[in-house]
């Protein structure tokens, strides 16, 4: 178990390097840069060249690229371009609100396809059909515009719930919920089916198992059959998915907080590409990263967890 | 980002592209979609000429209407034409996925089909570099390309196409790795093809059903990326007309006149759902290319036309089980498995059922715990046990009875235990659930358990998982939980088939001396006649789901009754004769039906 989570850390640190450096590499062929760009600064050449010397950025781009690794290493991801504030800062501020609604998809959505799943493999008939209905419009419209339909009628027309914005967890953790229940469903919805997809899928090919008919041949009731045996042995392949379900839920984040203005990293990340705030890019784009090592870390941990035959 | 990598048969193979194209055309589904999306190219490339209005023309008299007779989807927050909008903003859509497509698919065949067909140390390097482009959070590194290529879609999309490549590339490696290791493609080299020549006609002509197939799925997935990009206002700059831009203007307004919001998210849904529908019908072509006709013809399951059941014996009072007039039928068919079986279990007596392969043995046990395999069922048949009548073809009925009247073990040891429990708690899990015993009862009881068949250690072996036992222990394990609830007969079927030879009679002999301590009956399938002479009191012979002979072990060695029967021990490969060549059933029974 030690080894798997040693192992996937060792993994991640390829991934790591390679995010940050390919983004730092682009950066570098951007048309112009961020020292002609900024609007404030004087437009002699002299004080042009001046800030980019101040900014590095008449180094070689590898040698760049060290400094900014350096620097990170230290926790310092430089300053935005465009507020001046810590990147650091910025994104510590921003990345509480992407995790509730990660967390809050994760939690719907495993919660509610392993349920639909599993019940679908077992009854078949209606509930296979809306989980093969949903799945088919979780899959063909996108995330942002389910959410613009969950305002519509959630917020708009039943008044249910707030249409945008967040509240802190601190300030109410009632209004913190609320405020989150429409960004996770509009993520959720593709997620959802995908899980349930996969779970309906496993479920039918564990219950035809023979342990299974051995376990009913003990005298085990049928609850304890299917909901025990039968999906815990189910969840080992859906595990898989959920990691791939969840990655792609993460970049739904940046549509669904812009809609339902969110102070998180996505609509940070939309933001620093409108204003072509590099630096503030380059740090979002760590922090996504850096979510993305979590989730393969925990569909590692809980793959562990549940498969005996990986734990011991 | 990956168009459903994991999901597509990796190694599907490949029919030619033009048959694929027939078998699309025979599922009215795909040729819908196929038609949208030509309705949407045509639409799209004529946008100019048939779109009613000029798409940035602003009709401030007529805001934010409705579906009218001058603008049939109505019209936005500036009076601009809906329809018109819809048409120009289809060809910036569809430049997208041919771009990403392009970049996509030339990448992912190239690199695919090479590390396939070289594989090595590039190969091992490909494989890696996929899986790291595959987890990129695909939307981050989208938004860092377009900070630096302000409003470039080109750039966009073929970056889209460089990270969804790599999905491509997986699914495309895997085949070639099935296709490379065919004979013909050794032939072809040893012919002296160049590698050039074995890759492009031979491996892609192979596979190209899967590259179509995955291309498709991920066509799929880039309309949604271009109409997410126009929606954040990245690509397209707004004033210009994008499916994703309208939705976003439809946002602004949504509280006055969420209407607009229809055509946007109705036309990119149908035009995603298009491409993912051909893909999955191509991908179904595919297999069910490779699929033979089965089970063609199949009737369903006629009762009424069922033989009228034979009168049945009288049960014997003696007997702790009584089975009279057991028919299983396979679903749809009307010849039986089993027909008409009546058979007695006597107290403390051990009964073999005994028959080849397919002659209904497994099923006839199977039923009196109600546990058939899906697709049999019991038409007909009745049972006493414990003081009892069941009918055995409601098996819903028969459950209280398992464990605790009748126990089961099984033949495959191994694959009767739950992979993801341990040993001790296959065993208390019953105990708790079945024998009322607390949690700590019941640890107790595993343990004895455990002990009473013979396993040394049982409070080691009871944290064990199965795949920490042997086969002899997993059945040893078995018999425990057979016995948990202290089961007044104990069915067994082939027990000891799949054991070693040594393990074979310990199993037994625990068997043996676990009925008669425990006053058990025995009901045991086999089609080892060396296990019924060790073991049985009484054999029952059953052919073709009848019975043919039921008499006590010693008779049926000495003196059997039946043909079959004769047939059946003299093919009994114990008996065999070094050099000679060993009867099969159909052999001797041939013989037998001759000499009269």
């Amino acid at each position: 178990m030690i080894r798997l989570i040693v192992h996937r850390l060792l993994v991640s640190i390829p991934l790591l390097l390679a995010v940050t450096l390919l983004t730092y590499v682009l950066d570098s062929f951007a048309p112009g840069d961020v020292a002609a760009t900024l609007p404030q600064g004087q437009t002699s050449l002299k004080a042009y060249m001046a800030l980019r010397h101040k900014l590095g950025l008449d180094q070689p781009v590898m040698q760049q690229y060290g400094h900014w690794l350096m620097r990170a290493l230290h926790g310092d991801l430089g300053t935005s371009y465009f507020s001046g504030e810590r990147v650091v800062n910025l994104l510590n501020q921003r990345i509480g609100v992407t995790l509730s609604v990660v967390a809050g998809v994760l939690i719907v959505c495993v919660s509610a396809g392993l349920l639909l799943g599993a019940l679908s493999a077992l009854r078949g008939g209606l509930v296979g059909r809306i989980i093969d209905v949903l799945s088919i419009a979780g899959l063909a419209f996108p995330s942002f515009w389910v959410a613009l339909i969950l305002i519509e009628i959630f917020a708009v027309k039943l008044e249910w719930l707030p249409a945008i914005g967040y509240t802190s967890f601190f300030a109410s953790p009632r209004l913190w919920l609320m405020s989150l229940v429409l960004p996770v469903f509009a993520v959720a919805l593709h997620s959802i089916t995908s899980i349930a997809k996969q779970t309906r899928d496993s479920m039918g090919e564990i219950m035809g198992r023979d342990f299974i008919r051995a376990l009913r041949a003990s005298g085990l009731s049928e609850t304890s059959v299917i909901w025990k045996h039968g999906l815990r042995n189910a969840a080992l392949p859906v595990v898989t998915v959920i990691g791939l379900v969840m990655i792609s839920a993460l970049g739904s984040t940046v549509f669904v907080e812009r809609i339902f203005v969110l102070p998180g990293l996505g609509s940070l990340a939309v933001e620093a590409a409108t204003n072509s705030d590099i630096a503030l890019l380059q740090g979002a784009t760590l922090y996504f990263t850096l979510i993305v090592i979590a989730i393969n870390l925990a569909v590692d941990v809980s793959y562990g967890w549940l498969n005996p035959k990986v734990r011991t | 980002m990956s168009p459903q990598a994991g999901s597509a048969s990796a190694a599907a193979p490949s029919a030619a592209p033009v048959s694929l194209l027939r078998r699309l055309l025979a599922r009215p589904l795909a040729v819908l979609a196929l038609s949208w999306l030509g309705l949407v190219l045509v639409a799209s490339l004529l946008a100019p000429w048939i779109a009613p209005y000029d798409p940035l023309d602003q009709d401030l008299l007529n805001m934010r209407q409705g579906p009218t007779l001058a603008h049939w989807l109505g019209t936005d927050a500036l009076g601009r034409d809906l329809l018109s909008r819809l048409l120009y903003g289809g060809l910036p859509a569809l430049t997208g996925i041919v771009e990403a497509l392009v970049v996509a698919g030339l990448l992912g065949v190239g690199i695919g089909v090479t590390a396939g067909f070289y594989r090595g140390r590039y190969d091992r390097f490909i494989v890696q570099a996929v899986d790291l482009v595959m987890s990129l959070p695909a939307i981050v590194v989208l938004l860092s390309i377009l900070s630096i290529f302000h409003n470039s879609m080109f750039a966009a999309m073929i970056s889209v196409g460089l990270l969804g490549s790599a999905g491509i590339i997986r699914v495309v490696r895997s085949a070639t790795l099935a296709v490379g290791s065919e004979l013909y493609i050794e032939a072809a080299r040893i012919a002296g093809l160049s590698d050039f020549a074995i890759i492009t006609r031979h491996v892609i002509a192979r596979i190209a059903g899967t590259i179509i197939v995955q291309l498709s799925l991920f066509a799929a997935v880039v309309v949604l990326i271009q109409t997410g990009i126009s929606f954040l206002g990245l690509g397209v700059p707004p004033p210009a007309p994008s499916w994703g831009g309208m939705i976003f203007d439809a946002a602004s307004v949504l509280n006055n006149d969420a209407f607009m919001l229809v055509p946007p998210g109705v036309t990119v849904a149908l035009s995603v759902l298009a491409f993912a529908l051909i893909g999955d019908g191509l991908r179904d072509g595919l297999a069910e290319r490779w699929m033979q006709r089965g089970g063609a013809g199949v009737t369903t399951p006629n009762r009424a036309s069922a033989p009228p059941p034979a009168p049945m014996l009288a049960p014997n009072p003696e007997a702790v089980l009584s089975l009279r007039g057991l028919v299983i039928h396979a679903q749809g068919r009307s010849q039986p498995l089993v027909d008409g079986l009546d058979f007695d279990l006597m107290a403390g007596e051990t009964l073999g059922i005994v028959g080849e392969s397919g002659s209904g043995k497994t099923l006839s046990v199977l039923s009196t715990i109600g546990l058939l395999p899906s697709g049999t069922v019991v038409s007909a048949g009745e049972m006493l046990v414990n003081g009892g009548r069941h009918d055995l073809s409601d098996p819903r009925r028969l459950q209280g009875l398992r464990g605790t009247v009748l126990g089961m073990i099984f033949q495959e040891p191994m694959a009767a235990l739950d992979p993801c429990f341990t040993i001790g708690t296959h065993l208390t899990e019953v105990l708790r659930a079945r024998g009322g015993l607390s949690r700590r009862a019941a640890k107790v009881r595993a343990t004895e358990l455990l002990r009473e068949v013979k396993i040394n250690d049982p409070e080691d072996v009871a944290r064990r998982y199965p795949h920490q036992i042997s086969g002899g222990m997993a059945q040893r394990v078995g018999i425990a939980r057979a016995l948990a609830l202290r089961p007044k007969i104990l069915i067994a079927d082939e027990p000891t088939t799949a054991l070693d030879v040594t393990v074979q009679a310990e199993i037994l002999d625990l068997m043996r001396a676990l009925a008669t301590s425990n006053n058990m009956a025995m009901l045991l399938v086999t089609h080892d006649w060396g296990v019924v002479a060790d073991i049985c009191d009484r054999a029952l012979v059953l052919y073709r789901g009848k019975l043919v002979e039921t008499a006590p072990v010693a008779e049926i060695f000495s003196a059997p009754q039946h043909p079959y029967t004769a047939a059946l021990l003299r093919a009994n490969p114990h008996n065999a004769v070094p050099g000679a060549e060993l009867p099969t059933v159909a052999d001797v029974w041939q013989q037998q039906a001759l000499i009269p």
